[in-house]
């Protein structure tokens, strides 16, 4: 028998499970107060959900206030919606408007790697197609352990799958990402999945229930055992914990599903037909009818017995906590219910009305006529407890500072620099990753124009005009050790560069916040640090952050993970034909470096790869040269005036340099002026290789002195098959591309055979 | 050239294929694959996807589906079909064509840029291309390692219906194949993506148009007749 309101009302003191479902004992006494009496079983679940960490961002919402506070406006315009929404909405032009937001789910796939991971695009597509949105692609930022520690092949192997298993079936090209190993992530994998949608400006549509008597429909998949609890349990608290209810299943996605739900809710949007909707993520219905309800005029009556199960025996309060995948819920005017039915037959979705929006504020749940849940879903979904936690600026920082790479032991000789160049170039973080990027379909829907290993992915909005839009997903997690501060400003920066150099102009920020126990005082501190860095950084680049989420917990045992706030940037291009890539094209062709070169040499590739060191201070920051970046490069697309442009990030400009020549089998020469160590291995901020025709060298200067930048003529594209530094050393290409491919393929395998 | 692109539910490249079409000059004409009528179109697409999510094996329901039994009868008229990939697996399954797509040999999803040697040049879809030539398609499957019995294959080689062989085999197929045709020649499979390779701002090739130049060709020709 259910546990019901009537019965609740007169058993107050029965014992209830709240500390097993993750509630602290004055959160369970708050739920009674606002009740003034105990809650229910179901109300205890839904509670329990909502008011954890994952969906209530009770330590870290008194901090993301800032990034609403930042102006709300993009160079291309205001915000159509901006955070608070399933994602923000960016006005492109012409009419169209694109979303888009990244999302963690990284327990699960340390968990269960596969089905992890593939959830994790799971949710983020829907909540881009509950934008109204038609989702366009998808990018993935992965990080994991030592590449040779013994669970990283399981991890890896299973996480990678289950993105290129879930994206692919979808059509989803898949443009780009990061992958990154660093023994802090040994137990605790970050899987970050960034989706991107598009819609005409007319097509916006918000997550509310209004207008009395409408229809609430579930429609999708059947709702079952998988994911119960894993929402406050497994994601808010370290699954080391013991006890049953800390390691529930994750869940198990199924793309066809999906693929079938994103055709029907686009035909139900063009139809008119939903007046409201809302995805089904973490916390499931509990999330969907609370979030729903309470942002909409109304109150909201369902019928817990009419949702269809794939497992019969499961109770009220499980199925209100269920994640079972590939759901949404819709608020229908009653008199369309028919056609919403007929376009749900036509894609085999099933869809049930399973309540309506009543008079009032309340959320009234029914289960077999019996009152379940009785509650103001605003006390569910919005007014849950919040945490000023406590900050301390951690004791061993200033003593990480004060060991500075800079002081570390040089390569002496060109033969010395060349093996280090090899050895970081066959290093982990720098090496060829198609391993991972051939599992992902890259081309589906014809409108990639650039996807990896270019430095951004770009996607064709408009065939007409050319419109486009350019993403890159970034973090220097070892820069956010030494200085959250500068650290997530020169993640924010990279991503910015990124997307610059292909020419399209950066417009607003997605960013998904990745750190350890927000009980750690420590790590609130490089928490709110992070947040203090993108917000000044953001306000200065006049790129809003238009959501995201935060991932607390991440550890393994009482080691933190590095800090990792993993930016999205969003750029856009007026014509992709203009679009700038990496990469050496032709032998002659003059070869600069944009930016200045300072001695930077904490937290860089070289530090980690030849000494194992991590300390010092990370590189300076100049926001308003990276502005002036941009917009030379804008210009530079817009006359077609570079042939290539590659980044300069992890491993400088060696790595630049190395990676240029192997795009397309192309050798260079170039003569380094100053100490060659410090041109080939310091990583300052902002700095752009470029290769230009002979020809238009000139207007190249002018337009680098228009813009107030440094450019230093390094060489030349040469028809040799080697990289070449005048003075120091020669390296012929073959063994650096021998060298670049062979970390991953070593340690999981060869992928494909006869590759 | 009214050129049919079929639709599953789980059909992804449909819209790659439509675009394909409508690029080298033709105009898609949608096809559903619940209807069970395919009328006033020259030739037929089956795309890429996932035709039914085919978690059993890729294209082993859509070959019961309506459209397809429409199609097959149509094809045994002579009506030009061009599967590619899910649709190469469709026509095996309908046994349109002879063989069948397993799992990739090394048990991964591959996708890349693929060197082709175009064997058959004797077919609707292929006469445009010479023989022996290398041209550069892009590959993207996970059950794409072509498999046949022994008698199959050397009839394949006899009769010159093996239309594309790999170079660099990405997925184990036998004997390299990575495409074929009908007695007829005028049914062709390939585990390769055309579509994706006519648009220079999305593929450094565009070697995909020419099989519909080639298609075209053909119809001019059988118009002329």
């Amino acid at each position: 028998m259910a546990d019901t309101v009537t019965h609740a009302q007169v058993t107050p003191s029965t014992s209830q499970p709240w500390a097993e479902l993750g509630l602290k004992a004055d959160e369970y006494e708050n739920i009674r107060a606002i009740l003034r009496r105990r809650p229910t079983a179901c109300e205890l679940a839904m509670y329990s959900v909502m008011w954890s960490e994952h969906c209530s961002y009770k330590s870290s919402k008194l901090h993301l206030k800032q990034f609403s506070e930042l102006p709300q406006t993009t160079p291309r315009g205001p915000l159509l919606a901006g955070i608070g929404e399933n994602a923000g909405v960016v006005d492109v032009g012409h009419g169209w408007a694109v979303t888009f937001k990244i999302e963690s789910h990284n327990h699960p796939s340390y968990v269960e790697p596969y089905q992890g991971a593939a959830t994790g695009v799971g949710g983020i597509v829907r909540d881009i197609l509950a934008m109204g949105a038609r989702p366009v692609a998808v990018m993935d930022s992965l990080r994991f352990g030592p590449l040779d520690a013994p669970d990283t092949a399981r991890v890896m192997t299973g996480v990678v799958a289950g993105v290129s298993g879930y994206g692919n079936c979808l059509g989803l090209p898949n443009l780009g990402g990061e992958v990154v190993f660093d023994r802090s992530y040994a137990g605790n994998p970050l899987v970050n999945a960034l989706c991107v949608g598009v819609m005409r400006h007319d097509d916006i549509h918000l997550a509310h229930a209004s207008g009395v008597g409408n229809k609430v429909i579930l429609y999708g998949a059947t709702t079952g055992g998988d994911g119960i609890g894993g929402a406050s349990v497994l994601a808010s608290e370290t699954f080391e914990a013991s006890g049953p209810t800390k390691r529930p299943s994750v869940q198990v996605g199924d793309p066809f599903m999906e693929k079938l739900l994103i055709e029907c809710t686009l035909e139900l949007f063009a139809a008119g037909l939903i007046t409201g909707i809302q995805d089904f993520g973490a916390a499931g219905l509990s999330c969907a009818t609370s979030e729903l309800a309470s942002a909409g005029s109304g109150g909201m009556h369902v019928r817990l017995d009419a949702v269809p199960l794939r497992d019969p025996t499961l109770a009220p309060e499980e199925i209100l906590m269920s994640e079972s995948q590939e759901r949404m819920m819709a608020v229908v005017r009653p008199q369309d219910v028919p056609m919403f039915m007929a376009i749900c037959a036509k894609w085999d979705v099933l869809a049930t009305v399973v309540g309506e929006v009543i008079e009032g504020d309340r959320l009234l749940i029914d289960w077999h006529g019996e009152r379940v849940v009785d509650v103001d879903p605003r006390t569910v979904a919005h007014e849950g407890p919040t945490y000023d936690r406590p900050i301390v600026r951690p004791h061993w920082i200033d003593r990480v500072r004060a060991a500075r790479a800079e002081d570390l032991p040089r390569p002496q000789s060109g033969a010395q620099l060349a093996e280090q160049l090899m050895r970081l170039l066959g290093s982990p973080n720098l090496c060829d990753v198609s391993w991972v990027t051939d599992q992902y379909d890259r081309f589906v829907r014809g409108n990639s124009i650039l996807a990896q290993p270019e430095d951004a992915g770009m996607l064709r909005i408009d065939q007409a005009s050319g419109l486009g839009v350019a993403l890159s997903t970034d973090c220097n997690a070892r820069f956010t050790y030494l200085d959250p501060y500068r650290g997530a400003q020169l993640s924010l920066l990279e991503a910015y560069r990124n997307v610059a150099i292909t020419g399209a102009e950066p417009v607003a920020v997605t960013d998904c916040l990745n750190f350890g126990s927000p009980e750690d005082p420590e790590v609130m501190w490089q928490f709110v640090e992070a947040i203090r860095g993108l917000v000044d950084g953001c306000r200065a680049l006049g790129t809003p952050v238009t959501g995201g989420n935060v991932s607390f917990y991440n550890k393994t045992g009482d080691q933190a993970i590095l800090p990792t706030p993993t930016i999205g940037m969003l750029g856009v291009i007026d014509n992709v034909a203009w679009r700038i890539k990496s990469g050496f094209v032709k032998a002659g062709h003059a070869v600069y470096l944009l930016g200045r070169t300072r001695e930077e040499l904490s937290g860089s590739a070289w530090a980690e790869v030849v000494h194992g060191h991590l300390g010092g201070e990370p590189p300076a920051v100049d926001l308003e040269q990276h502005r002036r970046l941009a917009s030379f490069f804008v210009a530079a697309a817009r006359r077609q005036l570079l042939v290539s442009a590659h980044d300069l990030s992890d491993g400088g400009l060696a790595i630049a340099l190395a990676e240029s020549c192997l795009r397309h089998g192309l050798g260079v020469e170039v003569a380094l002026p100053g100490d060659p160590f410090l041109n080939l291995f310091s990583e300052t901020s902002g700095r752009v290789l470029v290769s230009v025709e002979p020809s238009d060298e000139i207007e190249l200067i002018k337009l680098a002195n228009e813009h107030d930048l440094k450019l230093s003529r390094l060489g030349q594209v040469s028809p040799s098959d080697e990289l070449t530094v005048e003075g120091q050393f020669s390296i012929r290409l073959p063994a650096l591309r021998r060298n670049w491919q062979a970390p991953i393929p070593a340690v999981l395998g060869l992928v494909p055979p006869g590759a | 050239m009214r050129v049919g692109v079929v639709t599953f539910p789980g059909s992804l490249d449909d819209v790659d294929a439509a675009r394909a079409v409508r690029l080298c000059g033709g105009q898609p004409v949608a096809l559903w694959h619940a209807s069970d009528t395919v009328s006033d179109v020259d030739a037929v697409i089956l795309p890429g996807g996932f035709s039914y999510g085919d978690y059993l094996r890729g294209g082993a329901i859509a070959r019961f589906s309506p459209v397809m039994t429409e199609i097959i009868r149509l094809a045994g008229l002579g009506l030009p079909v061009l599967g590619i990939c899910n649709g190469f697996q469709v026509l095996c399954e309908a046994h349109l064509l002879p063989g069948v797509l397993i799992r990739n040999a090394g048990r991964v999803f591959v996708c890349r840029d693929q060197s082709l040697q175009v064997c058959s040049t004797d077919t609707v879809w292929t006469n445009d291309f010479r023989r022996d030539e290398r041209i550069d398609i892009v590959v993207k499957h996970g059950e794409g390692n072509y498999t046949a019995d022994a008698d199959t294959i050397a009839r394949l080689n006899d009769e010159d219906r093996v239309v594309f062989r790999y170079v660099g085999n990405p997925n184990g197929s036998t004997d390299d194949i990575a495409g074929v045709t009908n007695r007829r020649g005028n049914v062709v499979g390939l585990m390769p993506h055309p579509e994706h390779n006519v648009d220079p701002l999305t593929s450094a090739s565009t070697d995909g148009r020419r099989l519909f130049v080639g298609l075209e060709r053909f119809l001019n020709v059988a118009m002329a007749v």
